[in-house]
């Protein structure tokens, strides 16, 4: 069963490679809490970088169109990639389906640079200048176009689980659809919704490519501020901001596991209560 | 049933067209743009470009003229291919894209196969945290990831690494660890790791303990047992997690430009600089139609996978 782990070799490798994982986000950590100004020289514990976070204006605003920018993608990808997932997985095959298929997963593995310049073609069209060319709109269209694909894939394998006799049963006695879907589906299948949500808001967050190439001056988020600022030389706020994201993330990605967790272990427990029943 | 089958077809019909309209509309119709602006000619307008279908000048209608002089510029590089103080900007970068993206799928794979092996034999209790071990930094911004290794890499004697190494009295004078060929490699390794370890713990999980235990009785050695059945069978997780890795390596931008310095050439960089400084889309466009065109194949080979993959499930 354990046997895997038992060995000494195996224990190493995990430990060896967990270590090159972690270690150079734990510097970025202790090195925020310096008081000198290197950041990769510990000069005594202080928490001035924290307030000069505190005092920056730009940050703040660009944390802030970031937030937003996050939560509209992660809402509107999560409602794309449900319903791409629901194509993928309960439709039968028809003409362009494994077209679909192929389109709704490539945003993923598609370089950014592509995504992004293609994006931004889009945009600045001339033909197309209602859609407001480049700016926070924009950059909200390409965060939605990344994260459906994540949604669809994680909302996907979902679907796949779900029982569907309960929606059978519901069809057959008369409900519409719809209702099946709001009633039903959406509740059983809202761990994933949830969880999808929050790795979407994250990956919004954290993107810098699409957003610093369909950005305007006017919409300057997170990344794009930071990626200006590593040009400009490192400074310990830096590391005061990233210790701060570190935080968020692991919060809401401990999150979204517990959620699923849970669910799993509450679908367990009701398959053995079940079999006991028998 | 057949009472219910038009509106349920009606409901059906509306939930293909939303997701099949985003992506025709920000997924392909953007990729039919940039075809179109590879083959225009760059203009000091806004957009700073010459659609091959314009107004003539004469303004007798429009005409059709495609202006092929950025692939032209590719082709010129290819034929000096030969000769003496050839510099082909793009080929170059197109070469050490691929080679950096192939030498990092490799190393993920080296590394990420057996730490992927070992989380999925774990106990589960213990499968889960280690799991979430592994998606933390996959989910912790990219940028700063990157930004880290600049200061464990910095080739000063404050740079980390030199610190450590100094410390221990192992060099003398600090060694130029950043802004090379290494640091970027480094760097991708560490960035892509996540991408490689995640679907390879997905397929090796799933692998049955009994097929094991079989080969085992039956008197296989430990090595047989994996190369002729743990091996085999993990193979739509190893093609997933390679292609996961692969395909956004070659259009990496951020490491190469953070760890690269200015010796680095990648095509993700050019791409970066025609669009930004020097303000060439169409040249932008085909650098990024050559890219696609190299990376279908290996999309191709992504979607098989992950298809065949997500149908083994119960």
């Amino acid at each position: 069963m354990s046997r895997g782990t038992r060995s000494l070799g195996a224990r190493s490798w995990l430990v060896l490679v967990f270590a090159f994982l972690y270690i150079p986000i734990l510097c970025l950590v202790v090195f925020s809490f310096t008081s000198g100004e290197i950041t990769t020289q510990f000069d005594g514990f202080s928490l001035r970088w924290y307030q000069a976070l505190l005092d920056d204006g730009e940050i703040q605003s660009a944390v802030w169109l970031s937030l937003r920018i996050g939560a509209l993608a992660a809402t509107s990808a999560v409602v794309v990639g449900t319903a791409a997932a629901f194509v993928l997985t309960r439709f039968r095959p028809y003409f362009g389906s494994s077209f679909f298929a192929g389109m709704s997963t490539a945003p993923m593995v598609m370089p950014e640079v592509v995504t992004g310049l293609s994006l931004v073609l889009l945009f600045t069209h001339p033909a197309l200048s209602f859609l407001g060319g480049r700016g926070a709109l924009a950059i909200w269209a390409a965060h939605t176009t990344l994260c459906a694909a994540y949604a669809a894939v994680l909302v996907q394998s979902r679907l796949r689980e779900v029982d569907r006799s309960l929606e059978e049963a519901a069809l057959d006695l008369g409900c519409p659809p719809f209702k099946v879907f709001f009633i039903i589906t959406v509740p059983v299948i809202a761990p994933a919704l949830v969880s999808a949500w929050l790795l979407t808001f994250t990956l919004s967050m954290d993107d810098f490519v699409l957003a610093a190439m369909l950005s305007d001056p006017g919409s300057t988020t997170l990344p794009v501020l930071i990626f200006a600022r590593l040009h400009h030389g490192l400074k310990p706020e830096i590391n005061a901001l990233a210790t701060i994201i570190v935080v968020v993330v692991s919060i809401a990605v401990l999150t979204a596991n517990h959620i699923m967790l849970s669910s799993q272990n509450a679908r367990l427990r009701a398959k053995q209560l079940a079999a006991a029943a028998d | 049933m057949s009472r219910r089958r038009p509106f349920l077809l009606r409901g059906r019909f509306w939930v293909g067209m939303l997701p099949w309209t985003w992506l025709l509309l920000f997924f392909l119709l953007p990729f039919v743009l940039i075809v179109n602006v590879s083959l225009s000619t760059p203009d000091l307008a806004i957009p700073p470009y010459i659609a091959p279908l314009h107004q003539a000048e004469d303004g007798s209608g429009v005409e059709l003229v495609p202006d092929l002089s950025s692939f032209q510029r590719l082709g010129d590089e290819i034929a000096a291919l030969g000769e003496d103080g050839a510099e082909p900007l793009y080929l170059r970068a197109y070469g050490n894209s691929l080679l950096l993206a192939t030498l990092t799928t490799v190393c993920c794979l080296l590394i990420g196969y057996p730490f992927a092996y070992h989380i999925a034999r774990a106990r589960e209790s213990i499968r889960n945290v280690l799991l979430m071990m592994v998606m933390l930094p996959f989910w912790t911004s990219f940028l700063l990831r990157v930004y880290a290794w600049m200061g464990l890499l910095d080739s000063s004697e404050v740079g980390l690494i030199n610190q450590l190494l100094i410390g221990l009295g192992i060099i003398d004078t600090p060694l130029p660890l950043l802004y090379n060929t290494g640091a970027v490699l480094t760097g991708m390794i560490y960035s892509y790791l996540p991408f490689m370890v995640l679907p390879l713990y997905a397929n090796l999980v799933k692998l049955d303990q009994r097929l094991l235990e079989a080969a085992s009785d039956l008197g296989a050695r430990p090595l047989t047992t994996f190369l002729s059945v743990t091996l085999p069978l993990s193979r739509n997780g190893i093609i997933a997690g390679a292609m996961m890795v692969f395909i956004p390596a070659v259009g990496e931008f951020v490491i190469p430009d953070l760890l690269g310095g200015g010796d680095v050439q990648m095509i993700g960089r050019n791409i970066w600089d025609d669009f930004g400084p020097n303000q060439d889309w169409p040249m932008a466009a085909t650098v990024a139609v050559v890219m696609v065109l190299l990376l279908i194949a290996p999309i191709i080979v992504f979607n098989r996978s992950s298809r065949s993959e997500a149908g083994e499930q119960p």
